[in-house]
């Protein structure tokens, strides 16, 4: 229906404001739910951090609690996807191996995955003599790994591609969210981009790391941040990193608050060829400029992992910045202040592969079902100072 | 005494130029003129550029000059550089590639240039160097744009052509068509017919004619007038046809070219239906104009500029300053212009940095010349239609060898809108070129109306050793 301006109004049960991986889940989930769906972002598919990360599908790196719940779930729900996409996804479950350089190291990464094991995260433990059957071109001298099988991994660009499409969902690309509308009494009914209205009764913001403005355009705070990483992508190789390898200080600097420069060694083959090589993190908001110091620490903490690498190319080097709020752990779900809005964001490094499991918890909550696990801890509004009254 | 590389380590340098082609050279011997120090390092063994390639010394060529014209204002400026160089004022570094620039750790004011040395970095890494001001001088490279057969055995670039015959004197074939667009094709096949090719014809795919529609930027410009009609003495000479709104739309031939087909065009570059011709040829010269080369700019995060043929350009001021305080920019980087207006540019940047001589009439030249470049760009910038030139089956990236089909299925099918998206999608520009030879066609198929320029952190491809402990 044509309104005033020559516009059509646009209507479904839902908007979903962000194409990134994690929009396109919840499109998906949504649509399965039975509910009609429209998809807005300001660019293009993939276009945001989506496009800038790895697409590991990880449980290794998580400690016992709400975020390794998960990613549990989600490495379940990715198996499913997986078999429902098309291959271009490149969906494979490679597996990761953790390595620790010295004893301690290994003692406390056995420490992590019994606490992992308890949670249902299967692993083995492989002594140093065994790390090379494992991976054939690890550095000698290791003290010892911890392989875990339900580690995955996709092209997350192709994957929130594939995603979207098969949801169905009406997509309106190259148009920014500008004002989220609210009806009488506060509620939500759509949002407003230059090329028109995009009416429904709820909101869904899956916009990543712009999330806090987003929110903010509703009236309501979510103190997303960005962390940003660089990436290292080397020329096409035969098969010489088999799994996601990482050392075990990886798993502190995920959980790390620090805004200062973290460096780990994180190294995966991928189906194409090029040998991906992360992983830094830190905080100096969206600032684009090279960090020679970045990329040489990468560099140096790769060849050190795997000699190997050391005489090959790099062919270029990428950074994005990780949606990241202050406790580690995403918003997902209604907020309260604002009836109608829901947020799906802040999976800082993580965001691939919790994906599937926050469109699920976003299409039960859109639709008034049990969700599969317990939101609590990841309610949009558990930052907001209480006053003293 | 020439002072050897290592030298500058530890060495302050007022100033680091990139790029050894006519605006670092015009810029390195003027800065050092004026009492500053200056470090020019460049990836090819011999300064010159693209223009004033010179052939390699074992090829006993005996009169490069031949080949260019203004051979002068090269040789006097060689001259001036080996003067400083003798006296200590020049550092000059070639065969280093610069793959990226940052500010000094130990002084934010300061500059370190990283570079790989050797031929395609094989000899390592540089140390690292320090400057107060950089100077980007990196020039441009050629732009293609894909039709059917461009992949064939015996298609070569057309500045590609131009160089292997100055550094090595050697022709692509015997009987070459010269394609594409810009002033260059006209270059190009003097240079190819004198040293003894057959040129067929040479096909524009712009309109001459508009030349005459813009005669205020062009009448101003007499030098350039002079240069375009020795061209086309040259090409008369040896029975060149020059063919306006035409060009070649597919190449034939089952291992190497055998012929193409050269077709008219309309105003917005379609293929005129029923106009196509064959012509016998062994070899095609092909390329649309030139691309500023913006590694490192932009990763220093320098603001570029749209330019009139749809590319991106650094913004510079009226010293030659760019958006980042100590960085300066000269050359076909700020722009395509030619080698005359590269020159006044590098004296222009090099007397700003110095602070010293008057830049008036400099700065009145330069305005000049970037009118007549701005005017000439509009003639020969690709029109939307030269997209109707492809089949579904043409590879548009060659490294990665994905097809025209796959990059509309991703646009239309997945949802991709730019450059950067389709890469992602298609693997379109992920190659060894990064998307150099790809970059402008991927972008049109995108149909990103307003597309940023690429950015490219790492300038080329480096070992990992190399970049571990550079
Ligand atoms: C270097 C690096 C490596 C990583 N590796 C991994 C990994 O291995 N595994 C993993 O799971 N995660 C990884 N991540 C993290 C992962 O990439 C992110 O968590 C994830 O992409 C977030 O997805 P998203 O959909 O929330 O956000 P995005 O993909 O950023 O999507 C948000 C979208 O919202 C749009 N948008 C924003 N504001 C508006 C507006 N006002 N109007 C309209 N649209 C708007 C944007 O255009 C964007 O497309 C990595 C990240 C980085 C930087
Ligand atoms: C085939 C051809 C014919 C031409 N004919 C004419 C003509 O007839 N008349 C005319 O006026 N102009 C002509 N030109 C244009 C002329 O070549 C340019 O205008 C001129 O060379 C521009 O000078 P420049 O110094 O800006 O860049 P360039 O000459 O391109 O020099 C750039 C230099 O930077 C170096 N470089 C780039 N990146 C790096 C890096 N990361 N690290 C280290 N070094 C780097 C390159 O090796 C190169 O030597 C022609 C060009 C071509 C290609």
């Amino acid at each position: 229906m044509p309104t005033r301006n020559g516009h059509h109004l646009d209507t479904s049960d839902v908007v979903i404001v962000g194409a990134g991986a994690v929009g396109a889940a919840c499109a998906y989930y949504a649509a399965r739910s039975g509910l009609s769906v429209t998809v807005v972002d300001r660019g293009a598919v993939a276009g945001g951090t989506t496009g800038a990360g790895e697409g590991n599908l990880l449980v290794s790196d998580k400690e016992p609690g709400p975020e390794l719940d998960l990613a549990l779930l989600s490495a379940r729900l990715w198996r499913e996807l997986a078999a429902a996409l098309p291959p271009e996804i490149e969906y494979e479950t490679k597996g990761g191996l953790v390595v620790a350089g010295d004893e301690p190291g290994l003692a406390a990464l056995r420490t992590l995955s019994e606490a992992q094991t308890a949670a249902g995260v299967a692993s083995t433990c492989l002594p140093a003599d065994r790390l090379r059957d494992a991976e054939p071109h690890l550095a000698p001298g290791l003290a010892g790994g911890v392989l875990y099988p339900q580690d995955a991994q996709v092209q997350p660009a192709l994957a929130a591609a594939y995603l979207l499409r098969a949801s169905g969902a009406r997509l309106h690309l190259g148009a920014e969210v500008t004002a989220v509308l609210r009806g009488p009494g506060g509620a939500v009914r759509g949002v407003r981009t230059p090329r028109g209205d995009l009416l429904a009764p709820a909101v869904v913001n899956a916009t990543g790391t712009w999330a806090g403005e987003l929110a903010a355009l509703a009236g309501v705070t979510v103190p997303v941040l960005p962390r940003r990483g660089f990436v290292l992508v080397t020329e096409p190789l035969p098969r010489v990193v088999r799994r996601k390898v990482y050392a075990a200080d990886y798993v502190a600097d995920v959980a790390s608050d620090s805004a200062a420069l973290q460096t780990s060694a994180v190294v995966e083959g991928t189906p194409a060829g090029p040998v991906l090589i992360g992983a830094s993190r830190e905080r100096v908001g969206f600032d684009r400029t090279l960090s020679v110091e970045v990329i040489r620490r990468l560099a140096a903490r790769a060849a050190a992992l795997f000699p190997v690498l050391a005489g090959v190319r790099v062919m270029r080097a990428y950074q994005g910045f990780r949606p990241y709020l202050p406790d580690h752990l995403p918003a997902i779900g209604p907020d309260p202040r604002a009836p109608g809005l829901l947020h799906a964001c802040g999976h800082e490094g993580a965001g691939i592969g919790l994906a599937p499991a926050t469109g699920q918890l976003i299409a039960a909550a859109l639709t008034a079902t049990p969700a599969p696990l317990d939101a609590a801890p990841f309610r949009p509004d558990r930052f907001v100072e209480r006053s003293p009254a | 005494m020439p002072v050897s590389p290592s030298d500058t380590r530890g060495t302050v340098h007022d100033l680091a130029v990139i790029g050894a082609g006519p605006a670092g050279l015009a810029a390195a011997v003027t800065a050092a003129e004026l009492g500053l120090t200056v470090a020019l390092l460049d990836a090819a063994p011999r300064p010159g550029g693209q223009f004033y390639r010179q052939p390699a010394p074992g090829l006993g060529a005996a009169r490069p000059r031949a080949l260019h014209h203004s051979w002068g204002a090269f040789t006097r400026r060689a001259a001036r550089l080996a003067a400083q160089r003798a006296a200590g004022r020049v550092h000059h570094l070639a065969e280093h590639h610069v793959w990226a620039v940052t500010r000094a750790t130990a002084d934010p004011e300061h500059w370190t240039v990283h570079a790989v040395t050797g031929p395609d970095g094989a000899h390592g890494p540089a140390p690292e160097l320090t400057a107060r001001h950089v100077l980007l001088a990196t020039g441009a490279y050629e732009r293609q744009l894909p039709f059917p057969g461009w992949t064939l055995p015996g298609v070569v670039g057309a500045a590609g052509a131009q160089a292997m015959l100055k550094a090595g004197l050697v022709l692509p074939g015997r009987r070459i068509v010269v394609a594409g667009s810009g002033p260059l094709l006209l270059a190009v096949a003097g240079s190819l017919a004198a040293a003894g090719a057959r040129v067929p014809v040479v096909a524009e795919a712009g309109d001459y004619g508009a030349y005459a529609r813009s005669p205020r930027a062009l009448a101003a410009q007499p030098r350039k007038l002079v240069e375009a009609a020795g061209h086309a003495a040259t090409l008369a000479r040896h029975g060149v046809r020059l063919r306006s709104r035409s060009a070649v739309t597919a190449v034939h031939g089952t291992d190497r070219v055998e012929a193409v087909t050269l077709t008219r065009l309309d105003h917005d570059w379609r293929p005129l239906p029923g106009t196509g011709v064959r012509i016998p040829c062994d070899a095609l010269a092909v390329g649309h104009g030139l691309v500023p080369q913006l590694e490192p700019a932009t990763g220093l995060g320098c603001a570029t500029r749209r330019t009139p043929d749809g590319g991106h350009a650094l913004v510079v001021d009226g010293r030659q300053r760019t958006t980042v305080g100590g960085i300066w920019a000269a050359g076909e980087t700020c722009g395509v212009a030619g080698a005359e207006l590269a020159f006044i540019e590098g004296e222009l940047a090099a007397r700003s940095i110095a602070g010293r001589g008057p830049v008036g009439a400099l700065r009145r030249r330069r305005d000049r010349l970037r009118r007549f470049a701005l005017a000439m760009a509009a003639v020969h910038a690709p029109r939307p239609g030269w997209s109707d030139w492809l089949r579904t089956d043409t590879e548009v990236c060659r490294c990665e060898e994905v097809t025209a089909g796959r990059i509309q299925d991703a646009v239309t099918g997945l949802g991709a809108r730019d450059g950067r998206t389709v890469k992602l999608l298609t693997r379109a520009g992920m190659g060894w070129c990064q998307g150099r030879m790809c970059g402008t066609a991927v972008t049109h198929l995108a149909g990103d109306p307003a597309p940023a320029p690429t950015r490219r952190p790492l300038a080329c491809p480096i070992v990992l050793d190399h970049l571990a402990d550079g």
